[in-house]
């Protein structure tokens, strides 16, 4: 067994370990509860954590590069009303063009982020402290703080994510494209290598060649991208656009991250950890109302994992400290 | 003598006014290895950035096998073939040794990174190298040591035909440093051209063919390493003789200040037994990692022994223990701090007697420490961020004199600052001895430990491993003791 995991990096070993026990966690509630793993349930459920993968793929990005993205969720909320007040003005536009408006709309907040980063060399933790407030603001000033209702919407803007394929909502089918994608991208794409690297050095990346604070960039342009998208698929979903959606959830796409491995100091995370830690997030907030615990104990658990996450690492690391000693 | 692979001609490199490099020209030839010597702020270090293509020179002609080149950036360095070995490890420890060699240069199949060549090469470079690892191991598993041979193999990978080493030993062992020399040969042998930056003399005359000296931002001599002496290069780096250096006043130690008696901290040192005297300085050598700066930790209290003991003089107890630490940056001044501030740091129990501080007393505290220690500022207002190294270390000396301690521990005390700062160290230091007080000085400087020290204790792998007295203590005796042969 230790010859087995020994052929795998530590981050693929975290990987395999995590995702052993988000199996065994399913399997646990499915024992107490058989009709958690039917087919719908798990549909259901892969539905329900959609949203939080795409963001939390997107905030990891960040995170590899030594930033965070506080705004992810005000992005979220402003590219979602920008696309309800655009489907209210054109409503036989169709979808396409409101993905597009999104993708775009959201990559420019993004990179706003990064400029300010990058260019102006502002720590990450302020900059998007500050765009959170502002973009949360841009939304009262665009709906004059109304709500857009699912009678303002065309039918096909809000069916769009819950349309079903293969038993599967498309907007499940969007985020795994986007998980696969990553997955490719972040192991044999040039440009997520050097994301990586500027991550775990950048002095050392500057040696290479490899601008940091242009990394910067690039991950929270991408960052900003994807949410803003989101930001469409939540508002179709939920069939409402107002100032305060997704209010706090960017403190949900960072636990999914830290869950799944993103170390916070930079370089390190995987597509597939990431995944997992919105599983977990997923099931155990599914399953806490069939256990009969209060939803509020899923901030508890979360946080707790974080901790015990945290814990685990700093552990290893110790454990590989003195091991290099020894050697020495 | 082969034509050279790299030329630099009247190199110059100002930063917002400062001269780093005034008129600097170098040869590098093939299949030879170039030492590069000079003291600390003599320009190796801009040098080097110039040649990665972090900084661009103001004026001078950089050529490689003739043809005048332009480094624009680290990229370019790479594609002219300039490799380079930093001092601090520029070495990726979240990834895997193969893609520390191929940053930036992955190779791909249809526009993605291909892993399994990447593996290959990366393993053929290493086994080239007889490095020991292979390409898939993890950089951040890798001692200080692994991490430079794969900075050289870096460079290999991109076929450098010039690899600049800086500083590469300074944390090694003796062993560490026999492989990587191995290494070097070899590649030399293979025709490279090598510029092998150095503190160590020892490690100019086993590596070197040849030599060039830097002084003060201008190459000052070159030539073969057979053509000259030890004394005649110490004499082209410091451009004054060398006994200068050490203004040691004569004392006679007195009565016993201190006494350690098998002192141990798990892991760090062991069984560690000697005494001080009053109006003695005690040079405490070994190499880096022999235990040395754990020691004056434990005996200043910031960490505790796990046995032995401690019996200072009862006035030493009351005037207290003083360490001045290795790293100034961090754990010496606070930098953000005003000079008076700093100085105050240590003694508010004196000038703030009921909690509050007074900018007055303060000042005037600063005042008279810079008057005594001329160090060059402004005044006591200044940031310590913005005055030299030197001066740095001056502030962080005249905080703890300030207090007038009984015992006195120096760790490093003129790392990295210049010539003229390093005297007034020393002389302070003296100065401080001879009117009674104890000094224990570590230093990894040959000159300087048997310059000033009454007594010297070498230090090996957390053990105390020899003793000389001042007559006794040459350079050769104390390296034999501290090193591993």
């Amino acid at each position: 067994m230790i010859r087995f995991f020994a052929r795998f990096s530590d981050a693929t070993r975290r990987d395999l370990a995590f995702g052993g026990l988000t199996l065994l966690l399913f399997v646990a509630v499915t024992v107490a509860f058989p009709g958690f793993a039917s087919p719908r349930n798990v549909a259901g459920l892969l539905d329900d954590t959609a949203i939080l993968i795409m963001l939390a793929l997107a905030q990891m990005l960040v995170i590899l590069v030594r930033g965070i993205d506080l705004s992810i969720a005000a992005n979220l909320a402003l590219c979602g009303m920008l696309a309800a007040l655009f489907n209210r003005a054109f409503p036989g536009a169709g979808v396409l063009p409101v993905l597009a408006l999104t993708l775009v709309a959201g990559g420019l907040l993004g990179a706003f982020n990064g400029i300010l980063v990058w260019k102006l060399r502002l720590p990450p933790i302020v900059v998007t402290l500050g765009t959170m407030s502002i973009y949360r603001g841009v939304i009262f000033l665009l709906s004059k703080g109304a709500w857009v209702n699912e009678n303002e919407m065309s039918r096909d803007f809000t069916s769009f994510p819950r349309t079903g394929v293969a038993g599967l909502t498309l907007l499940t089918w969007l985020a795994l494209l986007v998980f696969v994608g990553f997955m490719i991208a972040l192991r044999r794409s040039r440009l997520a290598r050097d994301l990586y690297a500027a991550g775990g050095n950048p002095h050392a990346a500057e040696y290479s060649g490899i601008d940091a604070g242009r990394a910067q960039f690039i991950a929270y342009t991408i960052c900003g991208a994807l949410a803003g998208m989101c930001g469409y698929l939540w508002v179709a979903r939920f069939a409402v656009a107002y100032t305060d959606i997704a209010l706090g959830f960017e403190l949900s796409v960072i636990a999914a991250c830290l869950i799944g491995g993103v170390s916070i100091a930079g370089g390190t995370g995987s597509a597939v950890g990431v995944l997992l830690g919105c599983l977990f997030i997923g099931i155990i907030r599914s399953s806490l109302p069939l256990v009969g615990i209060s939803a509020f104990w899923q901030m508890f658990i979360n946080g707790a994992v974080i901790l015990i996450a945290v814990l685990v690492s700093a552990r290893e690391r110790d454990r590989q400290g003195q091991t290099l000693e020894a050697r020495a | 003598m082969s034509p050279p692979v790299l030329t630099l001609t009247d190199i110059r490199k100002s930063f917002g006014g400062v001269r780093a490099l005034e008129r600097v020209s170098l040869e590098l030839p093939a299949g030879c290895v170039t030492a590069l010597i000079g003291e600390n702020g003599a320009g190796k270090s801009t040098l080097v950035k110039i040649l990665t293509g972090i900084h661009q020179p103001d004026g001078g002609e950089i050529r490689i096998r003739g043809t005048p080149v332009r480094i624009a950036d680290p990229l370019a360095a790479r594609a002219l073939g300039l490799g380079v070995v930093h001092q601090e490890c520029q070495v990726f420890d979240n990834l895997s040794v193969a893609e520390n060699l191929f940053i930036r240069a992955q190779p791909t199949s249809r526009g993605l990174v291909d892993w399994r060549t990447m593996r290959q090469q990366a393993d053929a470079v290493l086994r080239d190298l007889d490095a020991g690892f292979d390409a898939g191991t993890p950089a951040g598993r890798l001692s200080i040591a692994q991490k430079h041979v794969v900075q050289i193999a870096r460079a290999l990978t991109h076929d450098s035909q010039v690899l600049i080493l800086d500083e590469p030993t300074a944390s090694l062992s003796q062993r560490e440093c026999a492989e990587l020399f191995r290494i070097v040969r070899k590649l030399r042998d293979a025709g490279r051209a090598i510029l092998f930056i150095s503190h160590k003399f020892e490690e100019i005359d086993a590596l070197a063919d040849r030599y060039a000296v830097f002084r003060d931002g201008v190459s000052v001599s070159a030539g073969a390493l057979a053509d000259t002496t030890r004394d005649e290069l110490i004499r082209l780096m410091v451009g004054r003789p060398v006994e200068q250096l050490f203004p040691k006043l004569e004392t006679t130690p007195g009565a016993e200040l201190l006494r350690v008696e098998s002192l141990s901290r798990a892991g760090e040192f062991e069984d560690i037994s000697f005494t001080l005297r009053r109006g003695e300085i005690l040079g405490v050598y070994g190499l880096v990692g022999a235990g040395r700066t754990e020691l004056a930790q434990t005996l200043f209290g910031v960490t505790r022994p796990t046995s032995g003991s401690m019996h200072l003089a009862p006035d030493a107890a009351a005037a207290g223990i003083a360490l001045v630490p290795e790293d100034r940056q961090s754990q010496g001044g606070i930098l953000d701090f005003s000079l008076a501030a700093n100085v105050a740091l240590t003694n508010l129990a004196r000038l703030a007697p009921r909690g509050w501080c007074s900018g007055a007393r303060e000042r005037a505290l600063a005042a008279e420490w810079i008057d005594r220690l001329s160090i060059r500022a402004h005044g006591p207002g200044q940031v310590v961020r913005s005055l030299s190294g030197g001066n740095q270390q001056k502030v962080v000396i005249a905080k703890w004199l300030a207090r007038a301690p009984g015992v006195l521990i120096l760790d490093e005390p003129t790392k990295g600052i210049d010539v003229g700062a390093k005297a007034a160290v020393h002389r302070v230091t003296s100065e401080f001895a001879q009117a009674g007080g104890g000094v224990i000085m570590i230093s990894s400087e040959l000159p300087e430990i048997v310059g000033m020290s009454d007594r010297v204790l070498v230090m090996r792998r957390g053990r105390l491993r020899a003793e000389f007295t001042r007559q006794a203590a040459t350079g050769d005796a104390l390296l034999r003791a501290a090193s591993d042969a």
